[in-house]
């Protein structure tokens, strides 16, 4: 028997189903259970998703090969959405004490069946968003993705900061949508067509309006913008990277940035040869760089630090973007999903004992060797440290821009991994040059010692050994 | 093998970070370390042009890129440089009150990562395993400095950060000049595309000028030298010796290694530049080392300023030149490791380095002031010790350099000045020298006692190789010259007429060189010509 690509997506859908059913159902069992249930569904289909060859869809498709691509792009993406899944229930497994005590009435078991059944429906959507090629089905799996995450950001509801940062996730996505949806509402009016391929074909042809063309391909870069975090469209960032349940905060900047980056490549592949997009997307990435470097420098609160930080590596993605190097940029995203989550992990470990603020990361290698080992491991991947997965990832990336004289953004890119290096080694400082007020061991499950010890290691051995992910990328 | 010196100090980090017992793991790693370069050298084939001992792992058939290890003479010599200081500085660190193992640990791997360097033929891993000491660093000085620690550390580790991106733009721009097909991160594959001449003249002077910026900064090459004495003073002795015996001739090997071979055009272009650069070293950073009031400023100073006599071997890329700045920075790595290390016993002892509040130390540290004064005429460039002989082919390289009769150009005018350096050097060595170990002794220091007989061992082993390598430089010379003259064989003719040279080292080396005094004069350096 063998498995296509679309039967990936049915069979995740078909696991969050069965999750929402036996959550309302079972209502004895310990939830936690669920997760592990979710986790090895996702794991099997992850095993399953190597299994499928990949192939494009023809070019003169119809029906569902219309809007539906699987090649090796989205079968990459595809993998990396479902890894990322797979981590993020690890992360909320560990997290599940915060959520029950955020519903002071409740049971014990109250709100966690949805927690975990949530990032399944997300993990549908960020798998189709990868794959679609047409602007109705882009739309439609974005808000898949963005309706979840509206529950999953305000989740631990009781809590002011996460209110706030779910009604400002609320406001500014739709906000995004509408851009989205008058973008391409204007691309559809100039060329009559919404299959990215097509709209390709009709810019080709000079009676086509291109003016209005690219106005709509600029209202939909704002929106994507949104979604990848890229500066004029970052302000929502900090307050709700911030404010979220930490395994959500993860969720956001991994996997929906990843999405993003795809759908954006695929959008821009039709518009590429207008001149002004490329220059538009330089200037974007300038933006991003330089703001979310500089304003990460004074950041003493280390989820505010990692938000700044994902809107910069928005910003090393974008250079990569700026030079159309699809390669480069699934590489970097590889690496920044490892080297995030490991943050993200410790984060979280941690958090429940000290607190957020990198102070309270004082000491933390007297009080847990291991994690703060890991963390080291992740923040000098996300600085670009030889021999990590994060330094290769901005290898390609600068390696793709000099290749295309890009000369602004490689200077601009150097200056800012300085700031970066200043950032992230406050980190490392606080774990191993400050003494701790606390002198307790902290406890580390070993579910989340196998999960980070799983990320440490692919985090040096991507950083060593990179071709698996090349290879996977190849053409 | 030569993986064995590359990852013996790795893994010994690790096992120690892992539990192992710090100070034994770390000196029996050193010693292994140290006796597998000996065996190297004893075993060394000097008959053979090549690298010799490769190993090699393919990681990316795409990109060319493998990790690929080896030697010939000019990485043996900084390996051995390496595995001397390495050893010296690890028997020197003594207990550590605060996180011995993490401790080690740093020491170990900044050495590891040293040796890596030099000894990797394949341009990725060559830059990456630099990269390796730059948060060992960022620890040592932060958490077991002493002084402005916290400036200074973040000072080096941002400085360093940039100054390594910028080599890794360089470095990426090198590969891309090369047209498709001979694209390669292989040193020795790209040695040979260069030779054929696949680089443009113009990628050329691109490439060279962003390696110069990149290595430049890592080399506290002026004016990107502000990080280097402040470092240098704060760091404990231990890495102060590692940092600026060893991991900052990373940067003076990849200019030897890359540029001479692969960008004589960018080399050629941009000498006088460099010139003038190297003389901000020697004359201005020197006049700054004579005002210095405390010794580990004085020393973190006077390691910049000599990086100036090494560019200036460099900047007139002829074999007895570049060899010469070999010699000298093997001989520099030695003895300014050596005048850390007796600068941080001091600190330990009398708790301060003010000039002012210290003399007369002779009295109660004979063994101290003696090696102390080894090292103070080894930097001076006193006959005997090898700075000497480094010192004194780079000044005939490079005064040869363009000569014509009756006519100063550039490299004739920055030798003379680079002269000067060496009295300027005196000045401040032997102040510093008076200052601390002559003269009345202040009451306050009567207690203090001698170096401990343990701490003698390393004393003895830097001071032997000063002394056997300036008394037989040619065992030096003959295992790096050949690997000058493959790079530069068009313009070896410089060679060829050394008459005037009075050092037997440089008398011998005509020998080496083709006996043809009508050799093409290929690249050679016509700055007469350019006026």
């Amino acid at each position: 028997m063998t498995i296509t690509a679309p039967e990936l997506e049915i069979a995740v859908l078909v696991l969050g189903m069965a999750m929402l059913l036996a959550e309302a159902f079972a209502t004895k069992i310990d939830k936690r259970v669920l997760a592990f249930v979710a986790i090895a569904g996702l794991a099997l289909v992850l095993v399953a998703s190597f299994f499928v060859a990949p192939r494009a869809s023809p070019s003169q498709a119809t029906g569902f090969w219309s809007f539906y691509t699987a090649d090796r792009l989205s079968m990459f993406f595809k993998q990396f959405s479902l890894l990322t899944t797979i981590f993020v229930l690890i992360l909320m497994i560990d997290y599940a004490p915060v959520v029950r005590s955020s519903f002071p009435g409740g049971t014990l078991q109250a709100g966690l069946g949805e927690f975990f059944a949530l990032p399944i429906f997300t993990c549908v959507g960020l798998m189709y968003l990868v794959s679609a090629i047409d602007f109705v089905f882009i739309f439609v799996s974005l808000e898949l993705v963005a309706i979840s995450f509206y529950v999953l950001v305000s989740f631990t509801r009781r809590n002011p900061m996460t209110l706030e940062a779910g009604t400002k996730y609320l406001v500014l996505s739709a906000l995004s949508t509408g851009f989205l949806v008058y973008g391409i509402a204007w691309i559809f009016g100039a060329t009559g067509q919404t299959n990215l391929q097509q709209i390709a074909d009709a810019l080709a042809n000079p009676t086509t309006d291109r003016n209005a063309a690219l106005l709509g391909m600029v209202l939909v870069l704002a929106a994507l913008g949104f979604k990848i975090a890229a500066v004029p469209f970052q302000i929502w960032v900090p307050d709700v990277y911030q404010g979220a349940p930490t395994p959500v905060t993860a969720y956001l900047s991994v996997g929906s940035k990843a999405a993003g980056f795809v759908v954006l490549l695929r959008v821009l592949q039709p518009f590429l040869a207008l001149p002004q997009t490329q220059r538009l997307i330089v200037v974007i990435a300038l933006l991003t760089l330089i703001y979310g470097n500089l304003a990460a420098l004074p950041q003493a609160n280390l989820k505010r630090l990692l938000a700044y930080s994902s809107i910069a590596h928005a910003g090393y993605l974008l250079i990569g973007v700026a030079c159309f190097d699809a390669s480069a940029i699934s590489f970097y995203l590889a690496a920044y999903l490892l080297m995030t989550l490991l943050s993200f992990a410790v984060l979280i470990i941690v958090a429940q004992q000290t607190g957020e603020q990198i102070a309270d990361f004082d000491g933390l290698a007297k009080r847990s060797p291991f994690l703060a080992f890991a963390m080291l491991i992740g923040m000098i991947s996300l600085a670009g440290v030889p021999f990590t997965a994060g330094f290769l990832g901005k290898f390609f990336i600068f390696y793709a821009a000099i290749a295309q004289h890009q000369t602004v953004l490689v200077v601009v890119g150097v200056i800012t991994v300085g700031c970066g290096f200043y950032y992230y080694l406050k980190v490392v400082r606080a774990m191993y040059w400050q003494s701790a007020n606390k002198t307790d061991k902290i406890p580390v499950t070993a579910l989340s010692r196998l999960a980070i010890s799983a990320l440490i290691i692919a985090t040096i051995w991507l950083g060593v050994y990179p071709q698996p992910i090349l290879d996977a990328l190849k053409r | 093998m030569v993986l064995f010196i590359i990852f013996c100090p790795i893994i010994a980090a690790i096992l120690i970070m892992a539990g192992a017992p710090a100070r034994k793991t770390a000196l029996v790693a050193s010693v292994l370390a140290f006796a597998a370069a000996l065996f190297l050298l004893a075993f060394f084939d000097q008959s053979q042009r090549d690298f010799q001992h490769v190993t090699s792992f393919t990681i990316s058939p795409d990109w060319h890129l493998s990790f690929t290890t080896g030697i010939d003479g000019l990485s043996l010599v900084m390996i051995l440089l390496a595995t001397i200081v390495t050893l010296a500085a690890v028997w020197f660190t003594g207990t550590i009150e605060k996180y011995e193992n993490a401790f080690y640990a740093c020491l170990l791997f900044i050495s590891g990562g040293a040796i890596g360097a030099f000894a990797s033929i394949d341009l990725f891993f060559f830059y990456a395993f630099h990269e390796l000491a730059l948060i060992p660093t960022f620890l040592l000085i932060g958490i077991w400095g002493s002084g402005n620690r916290v400036a200074a550390a973040w000072k080096i580790t941002i400085y360093l950060a940039i100054g390594s991106f910028i080599l890794l733009l360089g470095l990426i721009l090198l590969y891309q000049s090369f047209p498709l097909a001979a694209r390669s991160f292989d040193i020795r594959a790209l040695t040979a595309a260069a030779g054929l001449g696949q680089i443009s003249a113009d990628a050329q002077r691109h490439v060279y000028l962003l390696l110069l910026i990149g290595f430049g900064i890592l080399i506290s090459l002026f004016p990107f030298h502000t990080w280097a004495p402040e470092a240098y003073a704060s760091a404990p002795a231990p890495a102060a010796m590692l940092h600026s015996g060893v991991l900052k001739k990373f940067g003076l090997y990849g200019l030897l290694r890359l540029a001479i071979p692969l960008l004589p055009e960018g080399t050629h272009h941009w000498a006088n530049l460099l010139v003038v650069l190297l003389l901000g070293n020697i004359i201005y950073i020197g006049l700054v080392t004579i005002a210095q009031k405390r010794l580990d400023w004085m020393l973190g100073y006077s390691s910049v300023m000599h990086m100036g006599y090494i560019f200036l071997g460099i900047a007139s890329a002829t074999v007895l030149s570049t060899t010469g700045a070999v010699v000298l920075i093997f001989a520099h790595g030695l003895s300014i490791a050596l005048l850390f290390a007796l600068a941080g016993e001091l600190r330990k002892k009398t708790g301060t380095l003010v000039f002012d509040e210290l003399g007369g130390l002779g009295k109660v540290m004979p063994f101290a002031s003696l090696a102390f004064g080894f090292g103070v005429f080894a930097a001076i460039g006193l006959p005997g010790l090898a700075n000497f002989a480094g010192e004194i082919m780079i000044f005939f390289g490079a005064f040869k350099n363009g000569w014509e009769m009756a006519h100063f150009h550039i490299f004739q005018i920055a030798t003379v000045l680079a002269l000067w350096g060496v009295v300027i050097s005196t000045v401040y060595m032997l102040r510093a020298y008076r200052k601390t170990f002559m003269g009345t002794m202040n009451e306050r220091w009567k207690e203090v006692g001698d170096l401990r007989p343990a701490l003698r061992v390393p004393v003895v082993l830097v001071v032997g190789g000063l002394l056997c390598y300036g008394f037989f430089p040619q065992s030096l010379v003959q295992m790096v010259t050949p690997t000058f003259q493959t790079y530069l064989s068009a313009n070896s003719s410089h060679l060829a007429d050394e008459q005037s040279c009075s050092h037997g080292a440089v008398r011998r080396l005509r020998f080496m060189g083709p006996a043809d005094g009508n050799a093409p004069q290929g690249r050679s350096y016509k700055v007469a010509n350019k006026r």
